[in-house]
């Protein structure tokens, strides 16, 4: 089986801090597979957030190609980045990033808005708000609701758009073992369910276990690549 | 995007920090308030000063001696003749009617209280060429003119002072400059004019005041003629009818006349652009604020994308497009100002009504006039201030690089 959703060779990334050039990635050549669970890991500086971030189309890659979902992201320009991350891209942030002033629902509801989906939009939020068991708390704000949920939420907000890939950044970093736990059992159910490639990167060990496949990185290069 | 729902959003933001919300609409708020009371007042003012000015009649012209500017020397003085020539139907068709006057202040007292005012001799024509409209008693006719009889009428402001009522006052006897005068009525009131109150006048006969009081040389010298044309279209026609007829008379060569002529159209436009220029300037000044006002949206709007950095990396993380930001801070930076410009409107009609009760009330009527085309004003350009200082906040916003403003403490 060859169905690969994220394809790319030799991806470098240079980062110009004052006089010194930061190469942040040197050349990393990976493809992922529709339906997968890949952690990546890697010690801080690593590069591991720059090819999260390159990944996730919220940054161009100095160099090497990308293909994502079938669609070359190199050469893409501001716009066309952002409709790609909102078409084919979901996040999870360890510090949940919703908009406090907005309730559960609208927060679902912004990546449709800025979709262009005019119709329905509050029926798939809640739909969404469903899915990750938070039907009865669509109307509450961030601060009315605890970690867990607030995670919950933000992987519903992910989700929302059907993206290609989720990209889940520590997800369980600002939460306790227990409520991480349920945070990455609900993640890989939802990967189960309907197939959505799922990338985490952590640090944890016991988090990326839980992964098929481990990519680890060092000094910008790809160590190894362990199959769980 | 739609427009409501990013018009929803931005109120919800707004509401969200009230306080500094309301301090910043409180810049555009005064802003607009200042512009709109002092257009207001400035439109009031105007209004007050050309209405005084029409109640002198629109066909209403006046003939005085001396050119109009200080080439012309040793000026020819007006006559009596040159009055009785305006008034031949043959060579002046468009004039209706002529009033020449002789002017000059004059001491009247009543046992013991007297009064420095202006006396003005007159022919009977003054009344209807004046609109002077007597309240009690009679005008001056032609019998008192040819029997140069002592009688006089008063303003009200003249019976106010000497006898502290206006009623029943006809029969009386008061000194003007010394000599018994009968006071045959009192003109009704007619408020302030151009040159300070109309109604501390006293008129008396032509004759009595040339030939007792205001003695000139030559003897048939008159001060002023005021010329009445046949309607308010013919005044043009009638300037130049007079000026020909003294041109001749005084055989002045052409453009160095020795009169000058001015109509009450001159007056208007003479004094509406000294108020139309008060005006301007004044709500210049008062516009000044509002700039200032602006500048204070551009700065919290500075703050505000600084301080949601991070919301506005996950906006774009979930697929905002430049646009999109530089359209939610747009939205939230002219509704900002254009609830301020709203507020201030009201403001500044409540600060333009308070000034206009205030003055009614001591004495001077005035109604300040907010228009339309002030609110009009007021609204778009305090919209526009907001989009105009909303447009580099939002454009930084709108530019931010969606990595690092996700990684912004």
């Amino acid at each position: 089986m060859n169905d690969a959703v994220i394809v790319t060779r030799d991806l470098t990334k240079v980062y110009q801090m004052g006089e010194m050039e930061v190469h942040a990635l040197r050349g990393v050549s990976l493809e992922i597979q529709r339906g997968e669970v890949v952690a990546i890991m890697g010690p801080s500086g690593s590069g591991k957030s720059t090819l999260m971030n390159t990944l996730g189309c919220l940054d161009q890659p100095s160099g090497g190609e990308y293909i994502l979902d079938g669609e070359t992201v190199a050469d893409l320009n501001d716009d066309q980045l952002a409709d790609i991350r909102n078409r084919k891209v979901g996040f999870v942030f360890q510090s949940f990033n919703l908009l406090s002033r907005s309730t559960a629902l609208s927060n679902v509801e912004l990546p449709l808005r800025y979709s262009g989906t005019t119709s329905g939009r509050k029926e798939k939020a809640r739909l969404a708000l469903e899915a990750v068991g938070l039907a009865d708390r669509i109307d509450h704000r961030p601060a009315e609701l605890s970690g867990g949920q607030q995670q919950r939420v933000a992987i519903a907000r992910a989700l929302v758009n059907e993206p290609a890939i989720l990209m889940a950044d520590e997800p369980t970093g600002n939460l306790d073992s227990k409520v991480g736990q349920e945070i990455m059992d609900l993640l890989l159910n939802l990967n189960k369910d309907s197939g959505t490639t799922l990338i985490i990167i952590t640090h944890d060990p016991k988090v990326a276990a839980q992964a098929q496949r481990i990519i680890r990185l060092h000094d910008g290069k790809i160590r190894e690549e362990v199959s769980a | 995007m739609n427009i409501w729902r990013s018009v929803i959003e931005a109120l919800e933001s707004l509401n969200g920090n009230k306080m500094r919300s309301g301090l910043t609409m409180l810049g555009i708020v005064i802003g607009v308030a200042a512009v709109i009371a002092m257009l207001a007042l400035g439109a009031g003012a105007q209004d007050t000063i050309l209405g005084s000015l029409s109640g002198i009649g629109t066909n209403l012209l006046f003939v005085f001696s001396g050119g109009e500017d200080e080439s012309i020397r040793n000026p020819e003085p007006l006559t009596m003749s040159d009055a009785e020539a305006l008034e031949d139907s043959f060579s002046a068709p468009s004039i209706e009617a002529v009033a020449p006057v002789l002017q000059g202040s004059a001491e009247v007292s009543y046992s013991g209280e007297a009064s420095t005012v202006t006396l003005t001799g007159v022919t009977p024509a003054y009344f209807p060429v004046r609109n002077y409209v007597v309240s009690e008693g009679k005008e001056i006719t032609e019998e008192h003119i040819l029997g140069r009889a002592s009688v006089v009428l008063l303003g009200v402001e003249v019976a106010d002072t000497l006898f502290d009522r206006r009623e029943g006052l006809v029969g009386e006897t008061v000194r003007v400059e010394g000599q018994p005068f009968r006071v045959i009525g009192i003109l009704e009131e007619r408020g302030g004019g151009m040159m300070g109150s109309q109604d501390n006048e006293i008129l008396v006969p032509f004759s009595t005041a040339q030939a007792r009081i205001l003695r000139r040389s030559p003897a048939d010298q008159v001060d002023v003629i005021f010329v009445q044309s046949v309607d308010a279209d013919s005044v043009t026609t009638t300037e130049e009818e007079i000026s020909q007829i003294l041109s001749q008379r005084h055989r002045t060569a052409v453009g160095e006349n020795d009169f000058t002529i001015f109509s009450q159209q001159d007056m208007v436009d003479t004094a509406s652009s000294i108020t139309g220029i008060l005006t301007t300037f004044i709500g210049g000044i008062a516009a000044i604020s509002l700039l200032v006002g602006g500048i204070g949206i551009m700065n919290i709007m500075l703050v505000s994308v600084t301080e949601r950095t991070r919301e506005i990396g996950l906006r774009k993380a979930l697929g905002a497009r430049k646009r999109d930001i530089l359209i939610q801070f747009l939205t939230e930076s002219s509704l900002l100002s254009l609830v301020g410009g709203l507020i201030g409107i009201a403001l500044g009609w409540a600060i333009g009504a308070v000034v206009g009760i205030v003055s009614t009330r001591s004495g001077t009527a005035f109604e300040p006039a907010v228009s339309l085309s002030a609110v009009l004003l007021a609204t778009i350009f305090s919209t526009v201030i907001g989009l105009f200082f909303g447009i580099y906040p939002a454009n930084r916003a709108a530019n931010l690089v969606p990595v690092e403003a996700l990684r912004y403490e």
